[in-house]
């Protein structure tokens, strides 16, 4: 089942990405509303990444857009924010972590601009927010996972977005961190924000969000709890991925034909 | 030392240009390389620097000339060319970057072998010296020279000053940083030009084949001694210098010693004396720290046997002979001794005819160690399922490691147990 929404947050068209002329996201189709906590769930390999990654076209799509209030990725990024899954950067970098914080403030007009008193005022509200003020000096390869993750969302409050993408901000953290993201992300939805991020655990996704995104490569389902959490649109989305699909992506990998003409 | 005091000061006119510009070549190299290692390029830099050699070569065929401006442009055509085709390769094809990398060093480097081999056989006058660019020949270094030298060491000094926090973004995440619409192809760009000039011009001291050592080992080095990027960046410098101006001396000074292969020894001594003694990441570092820990285990170790001999006849501040004490656990006879001085001296034991005793405080600490012991048993058995006889040599090591901060936490969870797993008392 897939719900549509009037004046969405985000809309993805009819999206196709490819690795390898093999589809990873095929036809994807959907839209959600603002002021949301939205949960993109599916197994490993299905595209949960991509997706998130071809709207803020990090990856090049074979077809399809994604909107984002109704306008192109690059006439809003100052309004979305992307936070990366933790383990896809080297965090044995020389920086501490209000360095990594203070990165949420750099924007295109202001990259060659000495760092302002604003900003480091930003950035220290962030790490506040996120537990985190005692760390600021502390240099990022002493960090915990959950620490890390932690940083990584206080840079991305430091942004001040509209818009939040998140891949996988619960992955390996500790209950603590857990709770304290959660509550975060509370309140960020209280202050009006949008929220769509990757989760991997069903039964905490239930608990936690609001409006979900079912996905093994296809859509399998897109829209509030109530309507499409049950064990039907779980099991289409963890029972595997169609056999028919699958065979016909080697197929477009093998022949090498391409999966849009 | 005479050659030393003229050597440094300047004085002599042919060294003075060496110095100046082998000191330029090396500030180019390592802050370029710098990025390169933290972006985890390294190689590129290598492939480059191999692939300049046919650029020299043809501009010298073409122009028949040896004026280092043109040279040095053909050379930035060639390394700029290489990284080209490893993006392409690793763009198109199924071919990783390592072996693209690899592709490219070999067949450019090949090629400027082989235009190198044609020129050396041609009957062009004053086709002698290109070899040079192999293998680096600081020592010709003149003043003019220095000039082009000069102008590059501005150039990149001024790129890095202005694009220092896109390119610091850009080597931690480079994903985000495209996130945020910053234009991410047009800095690696620039990074990319950069770096083809450092190593075009920083082949005139190092050679070719050295090239790749210049940009990297000052940046490895120095990565040990700073986790501040600004400060990495300065001490790259300053390394790569050192070796400059070392390697110059050597080759001043003695007669026959090549500059290019002391400038990378030099600062590869460092760089090794970096990775033995730098705090912290240093290898001696590491090992006082597990001297230090090993001490401390014995220690502890040693505090708990006292312990155990008096929990067997209950009293815990009885004297104990050695023999007592090797009767309930095994020390070597001389780690023993030397464990029972140093508790003495920190007065924890106390001693009277060869017999020892727990002091007070040496009472509390070994019931502290003893009760982390038998708490960490506990929750192994409650919260892992470890099976009750599974369970001590796991706490044997534990017991060291917990802070007093876990211990409150344990003490909570458990609800301040009265006995271990097997049935012992927890003293609190």
């Amino acid at each position: 089942m897939i719900i549509q929404v009037e004046n969405p947050a985000l809309e993805v068209h009819d999206m196709t990405v490819s690795y390898d002329r093999r589809p990873v996201l095929w036809g994807v189709d959907f839209s959600i509303p603002k002021g949301h906590l939205t949960c993109v769930l599916g197994p490993n390999g299905s595209g949960k990444t991509t997706l998130i990654k071809a709207i803020m076209d990090l990856v090049p799509k074979n077809s399809g857009y994604a909107k984002i209030f109704d306008q192109d990725i690059d006439d809003v990024r100052d309004k979305v924010s992307y936070i990366p899954q933790r383990g896809s950067v080297d965090w044995d970098f020389p920086a501490s972590v209000m360095d990594v914080v203070l990165m949420g403030r750099y924007k295109k007009n202001n990259i060659f601009n000495r760092i302002s008193r604003t900003d480091r005022i930003n950035a220290e509200i962030a790490l506040e927010k996120v537990g985190m003020k005692a760390f600021a000096k502390r240099q990022i390869s002493q960090l915990s996972g959950g620490q890390q993750q932690r940083v990584f969302i206080a840079r991305a409050l430091a942004q001040e977005a509209e818009f939040y993408l998140m891949d996988e901000p619960f992955a390996g953290v500790d209950a603590a961190t857990e709770n304290a993201i959660l509550n975060l992300l509370k309140e960020m939805k209280d202050e009006g924000k949008t929220i769509l991020l990757i989760h991997h655990d069903i039964q905490t996704a239930y608990d936690y969000f609001d409006w979900f995104v079912f996905l093994n490569t296809r859509l399998i389902a897109s829209g509030p709890k109530e309507t499409v959490f049950s064990e039907k649109t779980l099991s289409d989305t963890y029972g595997g991925k169609l056999s028919l699909l699958t065979t016909v992506g080697e197929l477009l990998k093998e022949k090498k034909l391409p999966v849009r003409e | 030392m005479g050659t030393f005091i003229d050597f440094i000061s300047l004085s002599d006119p042919t060294s003075r240009y060496v110095i100046i510009g082998i000191i330029l070549l090396t500030i180019n190299a390592s802050l370029v390389g710098s990025f390169a290692f933290l972006r985890k390029k390294s190689l590129i830099g290598d492939a480059v620097a191999h692939s300049v050699l046919p650029g020299i070569c043809l501009a010298f065929l073409l122009f028949q000339t040896k004026n280092l401006f043109i040279l040095l442009g053909g050379a930035a055509i060639t390394g700029w060319l290489s990284i080209l085709s490893i993006d392409l390769i690793t763009a198109h094809s199924r071919i990783k970057a390592d072996a693209a990398i690899g592709i490219a060093l070999s067949v450019f480097f090949a090629l400027g072998i082989v235009l190198l081999t044609i020129i050396q056989n041609s009957a062009i006058a004053s086709q002698s010296g290109l070899d040079h660019f192999l293998f680096g020949k600081a020592a010709s270094i003149t003043r003019d020279d220095v000039r082009y030298f000069a102008i590059v060491t501005l150039i990149i000094t001024a790129v890095i000053i202005i694009f220092y926090k896109p390119f610091k973004l850009i080597s931690f995440n480079q994903d985000f940083a495209v996130s945020i619409g910053l234009p991410v192809r047009f800095y690696e760009f620039i990074l990319s030009i950069i770096t083809v000039m450092s190593i075009a011009v920083g082949i005139q001291a190092v050679g070719v084949v050295l090239m790749a050592a210049l940009l990297i080992t000052p940046a490895a080095a120095a990565r040990y001694w700073t986790n501040d990027l600004r400060i990495m960046l300065i001490l790259a410098v300053v390394v790569s210098a050192i070796g400059g101006v070392g390697g110059a001396y050597i080759s001043y000074s003695a007669t026959n010693m090549p500059t290019g292969p002391w400038i990378i020894v030099i600062i590869s001594c460092i760089a090794f004396l970096s990775f033995a003694f730098a705090p912290n990441r240093g290898i001696v570092s590491k090992m006082w720290i597990q001297y230090q820990n090993r001490k401390q285990i014995l220690l502890e170790n040693i505090l708990k046997a006292f312990y155990h001999v008096g929990e067997k006849d209950n009293s815990f501040l009885e004297m104990r002979k050695p023999e007592d004490i090797l009767n309930r656990r095994e020390f070597s006879f001389s780690k023993l001794s030397e464990g029972l001085n140093k508790l003495k001296r920190k007065g924890l034991l106390e001693k009277q005819n060869n017999e020892w005793k727990l002091s007070s405080e040496g009472l509390s600490e070994a019931k502290r160690i003893i009760r982390l012991h038998r708490l960490w048993e506990l929750y192994l058995t409650q919260y892992l399922n470890i099976a009750e006889d599974h369970v001590h040599d796991d706490a044997e090591a534990i017991e060291h490691v917990l802070t007093p901060e876990i211990e409150a936490q344990l003490e909570k969870l458990l609800d301040f147990p009265s006995t271990d797993p097997h049935g012992k008392e927890i003293i609190y």
